[in-house]
């Protein structure tokens, strides 16, 4: 699965915890067995990654239903 | 999935079957497809078909004596199609026939003696494969018979064009030429030294008939004859050439001569057509002559119904959602299993039929779709090729109702043990726990010998998952529970529980909940409804169970109740609940209450909770059968709107303790939730449609509240949770409102990402 966060380069949240506001970098996304980089706005400090909802409902959603069906 | 089973599954869907025009023509000449043609003003198309089959098309377009027509099943509204002036409409208007291939020679020698129909039959059938073909006529010319009918009936040019097959296929015509063969010989073998086999059309055969109808062959190996019934029927003249040809052919090539022409020449079709609700039209005349003009043909051919079955796809979304029909249907799901690298296509399908057996009910041959579709989600789920998704969140809620949050089971207060045990059954306790409350306290006040309670789950939807090992463990808790109960006879108010516990635990005792609501000994006066006319779904788990379906009537009789049907009880259609729809295809679920919802205006009452809240969801009309027996918490209840997945949820668990509190006097420990949730309307529907419960948006907040493990908008101000519980990741976006913490968005992801 190739894709970004697509949004602005404004970071649109900040860390809860580290209170840093998150930067693009390379997350892995995994599901059943499968593997995929891509690129999402994360915590550079404690790595916690934001999946935002066009992407969980859009194209991680086909993705999940491609790979169930394989 | 069994390799033979799927075989039997196929053959049993009659859609494929031949029509009756069809099978009733010796020669099996298409006339549904060559009628339709015709419909398209393809004249050209619908001549091709007769010469696909025929080897005289233009001749036998004009003089067949179309015993298709006598089978059309058309003449049951109307008169039969007009298929022999539709077939001379294809040969008028059809232009000229595509010319044949040349077929590479082959060593053998044919001879034919006998130059009318049946004999230049066999001779283009046989030159066409190939052979070398001799064929003698006594007379001066062929078809002679032919040449004598006038011009309207049989156009000298159709017979000029059709024997123009033999030269062009090099068949040696020897007119004014007996075959050199003297008639009556006591020596037919001697034929053979001039060649390796010979056909005596009808006619001229000069022994008398010994052979095989099926075959023509004669007591001599490699001579063949045809019947005397020739010169009775065009068709059957054309027809026997024909055989012969094929017995020639295979005498020639080894072959065996019977085997596999069990279905040649003309035979009853097995195709279903349902004709009682045709308007019955008459065939088209012919205004000018005797012959249809291009626009009368079409007019007629318009009237062909065409024949099929498809019974059951007219009767199910579900059949109608994918474009075919059962055969095809079984064919793609068994395909789809085996694949081995590659996407399953039909993964979707599999999991999308609601296992009603209406199909079965309407086919003629019994066929049913539920039987295939739960054979394959059960080897997927066997083979771990079920999409983990499938089934989740409805298993997940099954598994609610098999925890301690729900179940239960106790005699009633004061007594020991228990003569009756009713098992209310998840979805009426989900939907309407008052009304299980209300019907638990009318069977204890009302039944000798202590009634005792059963909040439990039969393991239905674990089930229609194809998750055998799930279901099994269901009815084992369940059978236990009744064990300990000292093994009381069970009266339910759910259909699927009674269907389940009939098929799979047949020791235990049980009848449906409706003959034991006796209106006279109700504590209270029942409610009044706003119609006393109401049409009656029938839920169905319980289809044709005539002890359930007319229990429910009768309890609607002693309540006044003016009954509508909506058809005969048995041929009820699922509310999309069924074999886990909802879940899998929620749009095909919608289709299908809406269907069902359509059949009548009149406020709905069914005696299935889910069936009764499938109807709220999609804006109908409709009661529970119990709202009329007991007040409802609701002053209109068939604007009662579907609870949904949340408050289902929690009405089970508010069931237990209050029925735990009010009837055992027992105070459970409630616990308060730590956080106060504002949801709104908007919110909560999004909620179900994304079949988030709000159990998981609390958790996802209470985990990022209680960790501050969140993520915050500096802009809005709101705040994202995200958790991770089973295989799903809930996130969730809120605010703070003074104590409450308002929800505006929730969704979640199957993907883990690091």
């Amino acid at each position: 699965m190739s894709g970004s966060a697509g949004s602005p380069q404004v970071p649109p949240y900040i860390c809860g915890k580290c209170k840093q506001a998150l930067v693009l970098g390379k997350v892995t996304a995994l599901y059943l067995g499968s593997e995929f980089p891509v690129e999402l706005w994360r915590c550079p400090g404690c790595g916690k990654v934001y999946v935002p909802e066009s992407l969980a409902t859009g194209k991680m959603l086909r993705v999940e239903q491609a790979l169930e069906d394989k | 999935m069994d390799r033979e089973q799927v075989r039997r599954w196929e053959t049993q869907c009659i859609q494929e079957q031949p029509p009756a025009c069809a099978t009733g023509c010796p020669l099996h000449v298409d006339a549904r497809q060559l009628v339709e043609c015709v419909t398209r003003g393809d004249f050209k198309a619908g001549l091709a078909i007769i010469a696909g089959a025929v080897p005289l098309p233009l001749i036998l377009a004009h003089i067949c004596d179309h015993p298709c027509q006598a089978q059309c099943r058309r003449c049951e509204a109307g008169d039969a199609i007009e298929i022999n002036a539709l077939e001379r409409a294809c040969a008028g208007f059809g232009g000229t026939i595509a010319s044949m291939r040349i077929p590479s020679p082959k060593s053998h020698k044919v001879l034919i003696a006998g130059g009318e129909l049946s004999g230049v039959s066999a001779a283009i059938l046989l030159a066409q494969k190939g052979y070398e073909v001799e064929l003698f006529e006594s007379g001066p010319t062929l078809l002679g018979s032919l040449r004598s009918l006038g011009e309207t009936q049989l156009p000298k040019q159709a017979i000029t064009a059709d024997l123009d097959a033999l030269s062009f296929l090099g068949v040696t015509v020897r007119c004014n030429t007996a075959l050199p063969f003297p008639a009556g010989s006591a020596e037919p073998e001697s034929l053979l030294r001039a060649c390796d086999a010979v056909y005596f059309e009808g006619r001229v055969w000069p022994l008398p008939d010994t052979g095989s109808s099926l075959t023509l062959a004669t007591l001599h190996a490699g001579i063949f004859a045809g019947s005397t019934l020739q010169q009775q029927s065009p068709i059957r003249a054309v027809y026997e050439g024909s055989v012969a040809a094929i017995s020639v052919d295979r005498f020639l090539q080894g072959a065996s001569l019977e085997a596999g022409r069990d279905n040649q020449g003309a035979y009853a079709s097995r195709l279903y057509v349902n004709t009682k609700r045709l308007t019955a039209f008459p065939a088209v005349r012919t205004t000018e002559g005797t012959s249809y003009t291009k626009d009368e043909a079409q007019q007629e051919a318009k009237r062909c119904i065409p024949c099929q079955c498809l019974e059951c796809v007219k009767v199910c979304e579900y059949l109608e959602e994918y474009g075919a029909y059962p055969k095809r249907y079984v064919r793609q799901i068994y395909n789809n299993e085996c694949i081995v690298m590659g996407v399953r296509n039909g993964n979707r399908m599999v999991n999308s039929c609601s296992l009603c057996g209406l199909c079965t009910e309407v086919c003629p041959e019994n066929f049913s779709m539920a039987d295939v579709c739960l054979d394959a989600r059960q080897s997927m789920v066997r083979k771990g090729k079920m999409p983990p998704s499938a089934h989740d969140f409805a298993l997940r809620d099954m598994a609610f109702s098999q925890s301690d949050a729900f179940t239960l089971a106790r005699h009633q207060p004061g007594f020991q043990s228990s003569q009756t045990a009713f098992l209310p059954g998840c979805q009426l306790s989900a939907s309407s726990p008052q009304q299980v409350a209300a019907c638990y306290e009318h069977l204890r006040t009302t039944m000798p010998g202590g009634v005792g309670l059963i909040l439990q789950c039969c393991g239905a939807p674990a089930r229609w998952a194809g998750d055998e090992e799930k279901f099994q463990a269901a009815l084992s808790a369940l059978d236990a529970a009744w064990s300990s109960m000292g093994r009381p006879r069970l009266i339910t108010a759910c259909s699927s529980c009674f269907k389940t516990l009939n098929e799979h635990l047949p020791h235990i005792p049980i009848e449906p909940l409706w003959p034991h609501l006796d209106p006279a000994l109700l504590a209270k006066t029942p409610p009044e409804p706003a119609s006393r006319t109401l049409a009656i779904h029938d839920p169905c788990s319980t289809r044709g169970v005539r002890q359930v379906e007319d229990s429910a009537r009768a309890l609607l009789g002693r309540l006044g109740i003016d009954v509508v049907e909506l058809n005969e009880p048995g041929l009820t259609t699922c509310c999309g609940y069924g074999g886990l729809t909802l879940f899998v295809n929620p749009a095909l679920a919608d289709k299908t209450v809406t269907r069902r919802a359509q059949q009548s205006d009149v406020d709905f009452v069914t005696y299935c909770a889910m069936c009764r809240d499938r109807f709220a969801h999609q804006g109908k009309r409709a009661i529970h059968v119990l709202d009329l027996v007991f007040a409802n918490v609701s002053s209109d209840p068939a604007a009662r709107r579907d609870p949904g997945f949340s408050e289902r949820r929690d009405n089970r668990a508010r069931l237990k303790a209050q029925l735990l509190r009010e009837v055992w006097g027992e105070e459970g420990n409630a616990v308060e939730p730590s956080i106060k949730l504002q949801i709104s309307e908007d919110t909560r529907l999004l909620l179900e449609k994304r079949m988030i419960l709000i159990e998981d948006v609390r958790r996802t907040i209470e985990y990022a509240e209680s960790t501050g493990d969140k993520l915050e908008s500096s802009t809005t101000g709101q705040s994202l949770a995200s958790f991770r519980s089973g295989c799903v990741t809930y996130w969730v976006e809120y605010s703070r409102l003074g104590d409450e913490l308002v929800v505006h968005d929730a969704y979640f992801h199957r993907m883990e990402v690091r």
